[in-house]
């Protein structure tokens, strides 16, 4: 039998960033992720690498961009209004192409909201928090073990494309523990050449690393390489999973933790012979429009679930057929759903008593 | 022949940006004089400010990267870490060190962390036209304070290097200014320190450089000169502070 290990998701993210040879990380104590940054302290330093305890996120993220620009893997980790300090410098590493890895244990928000899970930071991960014409990768983990598999492609995506990557999660995952396989954490992940480091000008010509362009079009040229990049991002690296069959008649599009909780609603429902199928985007941006927009030429039911007022259902509507039917449930403030009000949401969108 | 003055090799051939009579020229030639002579060209890594500076990477002959407003010793601080044996310094004005950056500055300091800082004290928010600095004088006018600097409106200006000078972790300040060649001369040896302390291991060096500002001041350039030795060391004596 397979070794497993009871790990919380918190200590997840920060194992599994160290197996992907994160090199730095700096982080502010901030609820609920609060194990990942006391996790980091240990394990970072007895590795013989490099953890900072930062006095505020502005500064975290800043000490990332030192870091990156070394050529060095980093991270940092926060909770929702702990991520918002940080849009700042989310921009900056954009303009200046620097890869970066950002955990954010969703709270519920907004202002200092509360320390309960909510998925209200959507809008701000995949729209850009920040100032200027940028994106950034969200990946959304939905198990401890999925945090496992996705942390090592944050960094290889971040390295890939020059680009911060944002893993997503909140409250529920973070502090939850699993059990996951040992073996999962014999991590081995791609290297990138990083010619564009500075570190030092021997034996090169001195570089710089900047984001100001300020000569009439240079910066236009600028953000229309990046959104070339950004076009191959959407291209290659959208990633989802979809428990539809032919016999389909409700598809529930959630993501990490909601999505979880769906799959064992999908379970009591076939148990009564209704069948519901599930999507779920990994990857919140680039979001799987196309995929999508095809099941949605067969299957002309869909809910929408969120922890929050609802906004990803604005990526959703966008791209569904017209003739499509598309409804919402959301928890918000910090509240999650019971099985019961999801079921009883469905069996109302059915018709069924 | 013997060569007695040339361009030193960690400056760029470039015309500068800089208005006549400033100080950034300047102070940026007696960096790069001290990177020369200490012959660590190759592994400096500089940070340049966002102000008047903004384009120093322009200037400078070695590694330089940008920073957010108020954020370069945040960034050095990850450069440091994760290089040791690089050389890495921060090129800040007053308001990037001093205000917007002010927590950033303290907790480098008290981490004592091993990096060397080059603080530009004009007195005003150049690159914005001219506004009140967290170290403008009392009475000093600016575009944000025409009556002149009031207490009871602006507070006072802050003295940043004697609030520092009580941390553990700093080991070396002073503060030095350009008004005459002899001024000069003790400004770049104050430099040189700061570099040295670093090459050493021996933690958080800054210095503090009164630089005079014609545009904002509006004043002519030996007229700055006059008034940073006159008034400015009034409220910020030239010494060294710890």
């Amino acid at each position: 039998m397979k070794r497993r290990t009871l790990i919380s998701g918190n200590e997840a993210f920060a194992e599994a960033a160290i197996r992907a040879g994160c090199g730095f990380y700096a982080g502010y104590p901030i609820t609920p992720q609060n194990e990942l940054i006391e996790y980091m302290s240990r394990r970072m330093i007895a590795e013989g690498k490099v953890f900072v305890q930062a006095e505020s996120e502005l500064a975290s993220i800043n000490m990332i961009f030192g870091a990156s620009l070394s050529g060095v893997r980093c991270m940092t980790s926060s909770s929702s209004p702990g991520i918002s300090l940080m849009q700042e410098g989310i921009s900056y590493l954009a303009g200046c192409e620097l890869p970066a890895v950002i955990v954010n244990v969703m709270r519920g928000g907004p202002g200092l909201g509360n320390i309960a899970p909510s998925q209200a930071d959507y809008f701000q991960s995949t729209r850009g928090g920040g100032h200027g014409d940028y994106r950034t990768i969200v990946l959304a983990p939905s198990t401890v073990a999925e945090i496992v598999k996705l942390t090592p492609l944050a960094f290889e995506l971040a390295d890939k494309y020059r680009n911060v990557v944002l893993l997503l999660g909140d409250g529920i995952l973070g502090q939850m523990m699993e059990a996951v396989d040992e073996d999962l954490f014999d991590i081995k992940t791609k290297e990138y050449p990083k010619p564009w480091a500075l570190r030092g000008c021997e034996g090169r010509a001195p570089q710089s690393i900047k984001s100001l362009y300020l000569a009439p079009g240079a910066l236009e040229e600028v953000n229309l390489r990046l959104e070339a990049k950004y076009n191959q991002i959407r291209e290659e690296e959208v990633r989802y999973q979809e428990l539809i069959d032919k016999n389909t008649r409700v598809v529930l599009v959630a993501y990490g933790t909601v999505a979880r909780l769906c799959r064992g609603v999908i379970r009591k429902l076939r148990s009564e012979n209704i069948n519901v199928g599930l999507f779920r985007p990994i990857t919140l941006w680039p979001f799987p429009n196309q995929r999508l927009s095809e099941i949605s030429k067969t299957v002309k039911k869909f809910l929408v679930l969120e922890m929050s007022t609802g906004q990803m259902i604005d990526d959703v509507r966008i791209v569904l057929d017209r003739s499509a039917e598309i409804e919402f449930l959301g928890r918000t403030g910090g509240s999650i759903f019971s099985e019961d009000e999801i079921i009883a949401k469905i069996k109302k969108m059915l018709k069924i008593k | 022949m013997k060569s007695i003055y040339k361009k030193p090799i960690s400056l760029n051939g470039v015309h500068t940006h800089y208005c006549t009579g400033c100080g950034h020229g300047l102070v940026h030639r007696l960096i790069a004089e001290v990177i020369d002579e200490l012959k660590i060209r190759e592994r400096t890594i500089g940070i340049a400010p966002v102000g008047c500076a903004v384009l120093a990477y322009d200037y400078w002959n070695f590694d330089v990267t940008e920073a957010a407003h108020g954020r370069p010793l945040a960034v050095a601080t990850g450069i440091k870490r994760v290089q040791p044996d690089k050389i890495v310094f921060t090129y800040q004005g007053d308001g990037d060190l001093a205000s917007i950056g002010a927590n950033e500055t303290i907790h480098a300091a008290n981490r004592g962390e091993n990096l060397t800082v080059i603080f530009i004290n004009n007195g005003v928010y150049g690159m914005t036209g001219g506004q009140m600095a967290p170290t403008t004088l009392m009475g000093q006018k600016t575009t944000t304070t025409k009556l002149g600097r009031d207490h009871k409106l602006h507070g006072f200006p802050l003295p940043l290097l004697d609030m520092l000078k009580v941390l553990d972790g700093v080991c070396y300040l002073e503060r030095r200014s350009l008004f005459s060649p002899a001024e000069v001369i003790k400004a770049k040896k104050a430099i040189s320190k700061s570099f040295i302390n670093q090459i050493d291991g021996l933690g958080f060096s800054m210095v503090e450089i009164l630089s005079p500002c014609p545009t904002h001041w509006k004043m002519s350039s030996l007229e700055c000169l006059t008034w940073i030795e006159k008034e400015v060391t009034k409220t910020y004596p030239v010494e060294r502070v710890k």
